[in-house]
């Protein structure tokens, strides 16, 4: 890939049929959300709460749509009985962008404890991941691909600070 | 009225619209009155029925959808109601079957009693939201809702009366899900 940016991002899961987006902003994810606000392949669905935005994307995938939720990763917490009691146990997968606020200590104070242990409530839940960076995209998204088609489970891309534009 | 007796009322009506279940009694009562590949049992994940079903009515704009809903379910989700007035859908019908109580872990009151629901629904922006009391209300009411552009919202009153020795759905999880999954792919005849 020649440049990794927002764009050039979603337009790789578009291609990969992901076209049904919904989350709850993170500045992380800012640059990502305004692209998808303007992109005419895909939608975008603004949700409350994290886990309304895991039972709408189950009713997309349900109905034959391949699902993204956009979150930062206090939204974790929320979503773990939705991913626990209805996604592993059914086998509806969803694609999870997740923004890693407080990723070695530094951050508001707020996100130091859940920005040390997202990675490992993702591991006692089972659920598999990756850190996305420019040079594994391809591998990552593969290995997500063959979760979510193959599997039929959720894959979660953890996202650090600076690897999308912020626009705020 | 007795909940029993709404389901009775109300699940002849159906034809093959997908209906997303609240989880706890509600699954089970309607499991056990009439089992259908187009319901979808939410065995888990408490409030998530109203998100699931929004997530199916809009991407399936041809089909009518229903959720299912309870009070306590619809208590621990508000916000959803909020997500379905500004996506409005046209083909979601949203019911929820009020026993004011969280009547699955022992009818602990809820706060349904003292919270009219239908005003929040019709407040946040769904198109329609009735109140039904009477059994002889059901029927004309939701094939009126059904015929009608949504979102609408029927919330229908009624006695908490679940025999605690109805069965539990015996379908797994992923058959749930491969069941209606199949019953939401295209058969021509999608209305
Ligand atoms: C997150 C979560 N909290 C609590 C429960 C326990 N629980 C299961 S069903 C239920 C009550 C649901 O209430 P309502 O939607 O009014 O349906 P009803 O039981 O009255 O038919 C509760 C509290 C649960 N399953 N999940
Ligand atoms: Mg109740």
């Amino acid at each position: 890939m020649t440049s990794f940016t927002s764009q050039t991002f979603i337009d790789r899961l578009i291609q990969e049929n992901f076209k049904f987006f919904t989350g709850v902003p993170c500045s992380l994810l800012s640059g990502l959300i305004s692209y998808l606000e303007e992109v005419e392949d895909a939608r975008y669905i603004p949700s409350v709460r994290e886990d309304s935005a895991v039972g709408l994307c189950a009713g997309a995938y349900l109905s034959g749509s391949l699902p993204v939720l956009l979150m930062q990763n206090s939204g974790l917490g929320y979503c773990l009985n939705a991913f626990t009691s209805l996604n592993l146990i059914y086998r509806i997968p969803v694609l999870v962008i997740m923004s890693w606020r407080g990723q070695g200590g530094k951050d508001a104070p707020e996100h130091i404890i859940m920005g040390d242990i997202s990675q490992k409530l993702l591991e006692t839940a089972g659920m598999d991941y990756a850190v996305l960076k420019p040079e594994n995209c391809d591998q990552v998204l593969e290995t997500a691909l063959q979760k979510i088609n193959g599997e039929k489970l959720p894959y979660t891309l953890i996202i650090e600070k600076g690897l999308f534009d912020e626009r705020h | 009225m007795k909940g029993t007796e709404a389901f009775q009322e109300l699940l002849p009506l159906l034809n093959d619209e997908p209906v997303v279940h609240a989880n706890g009694y509600i699954c089970r009562e309607s499991f056990n009155i009439k089992d259908r590949e187009a319901n979808f049992y939410m065995i888990g994940s408490m409030g998530l029925a109203s998100s699931i079903g929004l997530g199916v009515a809009l991407c399936k704009p041809n089909r009518k959808v229903i959720v299912l809903d309870g009070d306590g379910n619809v208590l621990m989700a508000m916000g959803t109601l909020a997500m379905i007035a500004a996506q409005a859908p046209k083909n979601l019908v949203h019911v929820v079957i009020d026993n004011e109580v969280y009547e699955s872990t022992g009818s602990q009151r809820s706060l349904s009693n003292q919270v009219p629901l239908e005003q929040i629904a019709k407040s946040s922006g769904y198109r329609e939201a009735v109140r039904v009391d009477k059994k002889e209300e059901i029927k004309p009411v939701f094939e009126k809702l059904m015929n009608s552009t949504g979102p609408s919202f029927m919330l229908i009153k009624v006695e908490p009366c679940f025999d605690p020795k109805t069965g539990r759905v015996t379908h797994t999880p992923e058959e749930i899900t491969h069941r209606f999954m199949k019953s939401l792919q295209p058969t021509g005849n999608e209305r």
